[in-house]
């Protein structure tokens, strides 16, 4: 099951016509599906487009009885290679993931599909994680979108204007034949707001029904002579009439026609369109209702540029500034060439007003217009600001905040048994993966050498083949199943690779949401977990396997990983460190105690302390560590200057505080509070006549001291 | 305010701390009241403990709603530096955050921050004292916002058994800087139907918080002992007469610490060896202020006695349940992870066992692995008793004679320099904060302290020793 449940959001897919759906974006573009008779969804979790795969999970009924087929696939590429569904039928198929990542994956189906082309509607939603939080390499998908000639929809980011695009981009795509791409940036994904919403509608063919009547056409199949005649399909059929469409249906936008400035205008991506507007609005070019002073040509359909619609904007103009976030600027270049080709003598400007790299928020563009129009349109530039930033002394208190391990999570203890051993071994080369253990690259663990991608640990490790100190490797279970036991395991064995792999096996993949996989420990309705990771790497010739099921015992953890490490037997060498992500496991089990708590039962509640009287303030329990529970706080001792290690309430008393004060031999501050509550009449009676005795004990060993007191 | 047809809310929130639920009560309260409401943010892995920005966007229609030509508002989709009206933030440094950004602007933005701190990893793993400097942050936030609201958002969730969102909240609309009335965030409260009362609770609080001064955490400030023995009343008077006032409240601490670690003839060597010092000192005292504070320190070293003693005591069982939480009806086991060395139980011995139990293969391996000590459980009540009763014989101990020459040492080095560098003298005392930690970290501890001696004496100068101790505090 997802980090939470969604089956509020669910109720909302069910509203009807006329009735406002408050929500966020995703969710409104999860509605649109719907209202637009999809008949298949498939797609892969991931930041910013998670909601939609979990909303769907949790909508089993409702897509049910809408009849719509609806997979959490495996990878994205599994979830390209559905759209085959749309090439000889007319099923409209959407699929998803976090991009540019997942497109990377997905890119060679995507490939096939976009080479022999579709009959019912293919949309692709791709959560575009580019910017501020973003956690991945910055790319452009728009690159994608042109190398293999698929319709790159960038709508303006309201709700409205995102439900409608994904109507118009499965006719979009039905009228060329053509898979269509919507992209949605981050804020956008996750951007509340409303929109009118319409009926749901079932699909008018579904899947099943396309299976019972199967349909052959060779020509649809990715192989010579079809392969050929594909790209001249693509080049003299379905490119014009993807353009037709987009100018017909004037899918783009224009805005400040009557301007009192026809000299200059603006090119702007759709999904940029507020923030540009909001830096006008500024600027005092425009009000906050969109009447601009500047022309401005809105893409919501970032590719293909329609040509004739690019002349008739620049026609007249002696400059237009392009604002086109991220790199190359393949909008710019486009432009450019349009331009030329008509033999306008406007000047395209672009990247040398605006910043090359990085998200452009309404300030950046702000500032970009503002050099625009000191160069073009002198008149109307604002005067230059001048930047008051912090003074250096001050902002330099402001430490930076590295996403971390959440607090109680089982990976910590994995890596803390790695510092161990690296301590005795010396360092090791280590490739990391994607997921949450990547945090280990960050303090304080500083674990981790290289990431090659999801489920590539293994694999980034394949070219270590070690004389004397082997490579470690870590996986997330995650990973692994999208991937890594072919890319890494089966890669390993098969090469006889001597590398150690970890593979971390929380029972979720926890860093996209918490969403149920193959090796799940959970009991799911709908799908099949519980198989086990080990089986699978033994299934694939893995001999030299070990399976901690309690990743908290740190001095286990690090046994096994020397022995891995030095072991003579020869071939790859697999660790499966599981313990249940604590996010999700503190999820579940508090709503049970409370449960049990409300009944009066018994329950019992773990946390860790530090005597701040024993705790010297070295912190080194806390490089060992990082937890958020694990802190500092002010030395209650007058004579002492440093502070104190603090263990905060928010304790759930995984035990690794203890673990590691015993296999790294720290300092005996830390102590274990088992707390029970409603506890039973024996516990009660022996609580009873210890806490007289040691009382007692206690009592005297007072007075004493006070007589040689101060 | 009710001119205005747009507010601009940035909220700055640690992963887990609701701020988005903060972000989904504010846009209900302004939905009920026919504003159009937009929320963003970025959680991504920084959900993950890291800092995040929720961003909120009221505004109303054109011409007051239903307007003649029904324009829609275009809303931004993060903040504005210089176009925000109100910043939120869950914690001091995320105050200084929201001005490091330009969230907050001198004479437009309500500032509501809390001052209470969520250290970051870079502070928490340094080996000394790497904690940020809030009183500049106090100063940016008053400087660059229209009015700043600070004040406690940790204790005053405490207080109400609360989360920090609903104290966020009361004080977003105890500080009036949106122009919906109390009822209407209360209402948001209600409809969101988790918690209800706690949140109300917080979020009055908040409230009532909001219309107070700015507050910085409060710290209890320790008090200076005043002796209650004979024993302690002839010490106090002897480290009056004999001591400048600059080092009494140190010297009055130490002593108090030394009689409550062994007794008033220790305490007394402690006051000899501090009078030494003091005969080199002049005004301001400098030197004999921090060697009442590091000798001190020193003398009171951490060894398993003391150890053994601080854990069984009475005041300590208290501690622990208050710091746990334990209720009434409650059943609370104390269990200490102790690993105690061969090494370290030798040298709690007595000189002659310690010495003979010091080549022990076989209690070696009985030590190899920690003990979970149930210090609640009446066997290890008494086993624990049992060694804090080596303060007995701790005179006698191996590591006693070792300390002893450690200090002596250290304490002529430093009466050494005082003849010609008072400074140096004092930077040599203070080398002592390096001494840290058990085991191997205590040991690796003495090794930086003695690099600083070497230091010293090779020549280097008192602000030379200063940055080399200062950096090794800093170090991770």
């Amino acid at each position: 099951m997802a980090e939470r449940s969604f089956k509020s959001e669910v109720k909302k897919l069910t509203a009807g016509e006329g009735e406002v759906f408050t929500g966020e974006g995703i969710l409104a573009v999860t509605k649109g599906l719907l209202q637009s008779g999809v008949a298949y969804v498939g797609g892969y979790q991931g930041s910013p487009i998670s909601h939609l795969m979990d909303v769907f999970a949790d909508a089993n009924d409702l897509l049910a009885s809408l009849g719509v087929h609806f997979e959490a696939s495996a990878s994205e590429a599994t979830a390209a290679a559905m759209l085959a569904a749309s090439v000889n039928y007319p099923l409209r198929g959407a699929v998803t993931w976090k991009s540019v990542v997942g497109t990377n994956v997905a890119s060679d189906a995507l490939s096939n599909v976009a080479s022999g082309g579709v009959k019912g509607g293919a949309l692709i939603i791709v959560g575009e994680d580019y910017g501020e939080g973003s956690s991945i390499m910055q790319e452009r998908t728009h690159a994608f979108a042109m190398k293999s000639q698929m319709w790159l929809i960038d709508p303006r980011p309201n709700l409205t204007s995102m439900v409608d695009a994904v109507e118009q981009g499965f006719r979009l795509s039905e009228a060329s034949n053509t898979p269509v791409m919507l992209q949605l940036r981050v804020r956008s994904c996750h951007m509340t707001g409303s929109f009118i919403a319409k009926d749901n509608v079932r699909p008018a063919m579904t899947v099943g029904e396309a299976a019972s009547a199967p349909i052959r056409d060779l020509q649809r199949i990715v192989l010579p002579p079809a392969n050929f005649q594909h790209e001249v399909e693509k080049i003299e059929q379905r490119w014009p009439a993807g353009i037709a469409y987009v100018r017909d249906n004037k899918l783009n936008e224009w805005f400040g026609q009557d301007s009192d400035t026809p000299e200059i205008g603006i090119i702007v991506q759709g999904g940029l369109y507020n923030n540009l507007n909001r830096a006008m609005e500024l600027l005092d070019l425009a009000d906050a209702y969109g009447s601009s002073r500047i022309a401005v040509y809105c893409l919501n359909v970032a590719y293909p540029l329609i040509p004739e619609e690019v002349s008739a904007f620049c026609a007249g103009k002696q400059a237009v500034l392009v604002v086109e976030e991220g790199q190359p600027e393949f909008i710019e270049h486009e432009l450019n060439t349009l331009i030329r080709r008509a033999d306008l003598q406007t000047r395209i400007v672009g990247k040398d007003m605006l910043p090359r790299s990085g998200e452009y928020s309404a300030a950046v563009i702000r500032d970009g217009l503002g050099k625009f129009l000191r160069a073009h349109a002198p008149h109307l530039a604002p005067a230059e600001a001048k930047p008051d930033p912090l003074p250096r002394d001050v902002a330099m208190e402001i430490p930076q905040r590295p996403a971390g391990f959440c607090t109680g999570c089982p990976e910590r203890p994995v890596f803390a048994a790695m510092k161990l051993v690296e301590k005795e071994l010396g360092p090791t080369h280590v490739s990391a993966d994607i997921g949450c253990h990547l945090f280990s690259i960050l303090p304080p663990f500083d674990i981790g050498n290289t990431t090659m991608g999801y489920g590539l640990g293994a694999a980034g490790a394949s070219a270590f083949k070690p004389k004397d100190k082997r490579a470690i490797a870590v996986m997330g279970d995650g990973g692994f199943w999208h991937n890594g036991l072919t890319s890494g395991i089966g890669n390993a064995v098969f090469n006889k690779d001597d590398t150690v792999t970890l593979i971390i096996d929380n029972g979720y993949s926890a860093a996209t949401g918490g969403q149920d996989i193959l090796s799940s420990r959970a009991d799911n309705p709908v799908r099949v977990t519980k198989n086990p990771i080990a089986k699978a790497v033994q299934g694939v010739g893995a001999k030299w396997v070990r399976l901690v099921e309690r990743t908290y015992d740190v001095a286990k953890m690090r046994d096994l990983l020397r022995e891995a490490m030095t072991s003579s037997e020869k071939g790859p060498k697999v660790i499966v460190a599981q313990s249940e992500c604590m996010l999700n496991k503190q999820r579940r089990v508090k709503r049970e105690q409370g449960k049990v708590l409300a009944n009066g039962g018994r329950v019992v509640r773990e946390r860790f302390g530090v005597d701040s009287d024993t705790c010297t303030g070295d912190h080194a329990c806390i490089r060992l560590s990082g937890c958020p529970s694990l802190t500092i706080k002010s030395n209650p001792d007058p004579l002492r200057q440093d502070p104190v290690t603090h263990v905060e309430n928010s304790c759930v008393g995984c035990g690794l505080c203890g673990e590691n004060a015993h296999a790294a031999i720290l300092c005996p501050s830390f102590y274990r509070a088992r707390i029970v509550s409603n506890p039973t009449g024996w516990e009660k009676f022996r609580q009873g006549w210890r806490a007289r005795i040691v009382g007692w004990m206690q009592a005297r060993d007072n007075r004493a001291r006070m007589a040689r007191a101060f | 305010m009710t001119q205005k047809n747009r507010i601009a809310i940035a909220i700055l929130a640690l992963g887990g701390q609701g701020g988005g639920v903060l972000a989904e009560w504010i846009q209900y309260v302004a939905r009920e009241a026919g504003w159009l409401a937009q929320g963003t943010s970025v959680p991504g892995v920084a959900q993950r403990t890291g800092s995040t920005v929720y961003y909120v966007e009221l505004a109303r229609p054109d011409k007051g709603g239903a307007g003649a030509d029904g324009r829609m508002p275009i809303m931004a989709q993060m903040p504005m530096p210089g176009d925000v009206d109100v910043v939120v933030a869950s914690e001091l440094m995320e105050t200084g955050r929201a001005v490091l950004r330009g969230f907050s602007t001198a004479g437009k933005t309500t500032l509501i921050g809390s001052t209470h701190r969520i250290y970051a990893i870079s502070e928490k793993q340094v080996a000394g004292d790497g904690r940020g400097n809030g009183e500049k942050i106090l100063a940016a936030a008053r400087e660059r916002s229209a009015r700043f609201i600070g004040f406690d958002m940790e204790a005053a969730t405490e207080r109400t058994h609360s989360v920090i969102s609903a104290i966020m909240f009361g004080a977003l609309a105890g500080s009036g800087a949106l122009p919906f009335p109390r009822e209407a965030f209360e209402a948001a409260i209600h409809h969101s139907g988790k918690a209800v009362k706690s949140n109300l609770a917080g979020f009055a609080e908040g409230f009532a918080r909001a219309q107070g001064e700015i507050a910085m955490p409060q710290e209890a400030a320790p008090e200076i002992p005043t002796p209650t023995t004979t024993m302690g009343k002839v010490l106090a008077a002897r480290a009056r007469a004999g001591l400048p006032d600059a080092a009494l409240a140190n010297a009055l601490h130490g002593l108090a610490k030394l009689m409550d670690y062994q007794d008033g003839d220790y305490a007394a060597l402690y006051l000899d060896r501090l009078e030494r010092i003091a005969a080199m000192d002049r005004a301001p005292f400098d030197l004999t202020q921090e060697a009442a504070r590091h000798l001190a320190l020193w003398m009171a070293y951490e060894d398993t006695i003391r150890v053994a003693d601080l854990k069984v005591r009475a005041a300590r069982f208290e501690r622990v349940r208050d710091e746990v939480k334990v209720k009434d009806g409650q059943v609370l086991t104390v269990t200490e992870f102790m690993h105690p060395r061969l090494q370290e139980v030798a040298e709690s011995l007595p000189g002659w066992l310690g010495r003979r139990v010091m080549g022990s293969a076989w209690l070696d391996r009985a030590l190899s692995k920690g003990r979970h000590v149930e210090t609640t459980s009446l066997r290890w009540f008494i086993a624990l008793r049992l060694v804090a009763m080596g303060r007995g014989w701790r005179r006698s101990t191996l590591r006693y004679a070792q300390e002893q020459g450690r200090i002596e040492a250290w304490l002529d080095r430093a009466q050494k320099a005082a003849e010609t560098d008072l400074a140096l003298a004092t930077e040599i005392i203070r080398a002592q904060r390096l001494i840290k930690g058990y085991g191997d970290t205590f040991e690796r501890s003495l090794e930086r302290f003695a690099a600083i001696m070497a230091q010293a004496d090779a020549g280097t100068g008192a602000d030379a020793l200063r940055a080399a101790r200062e950096g090794l505090l800093k170090a991770a």
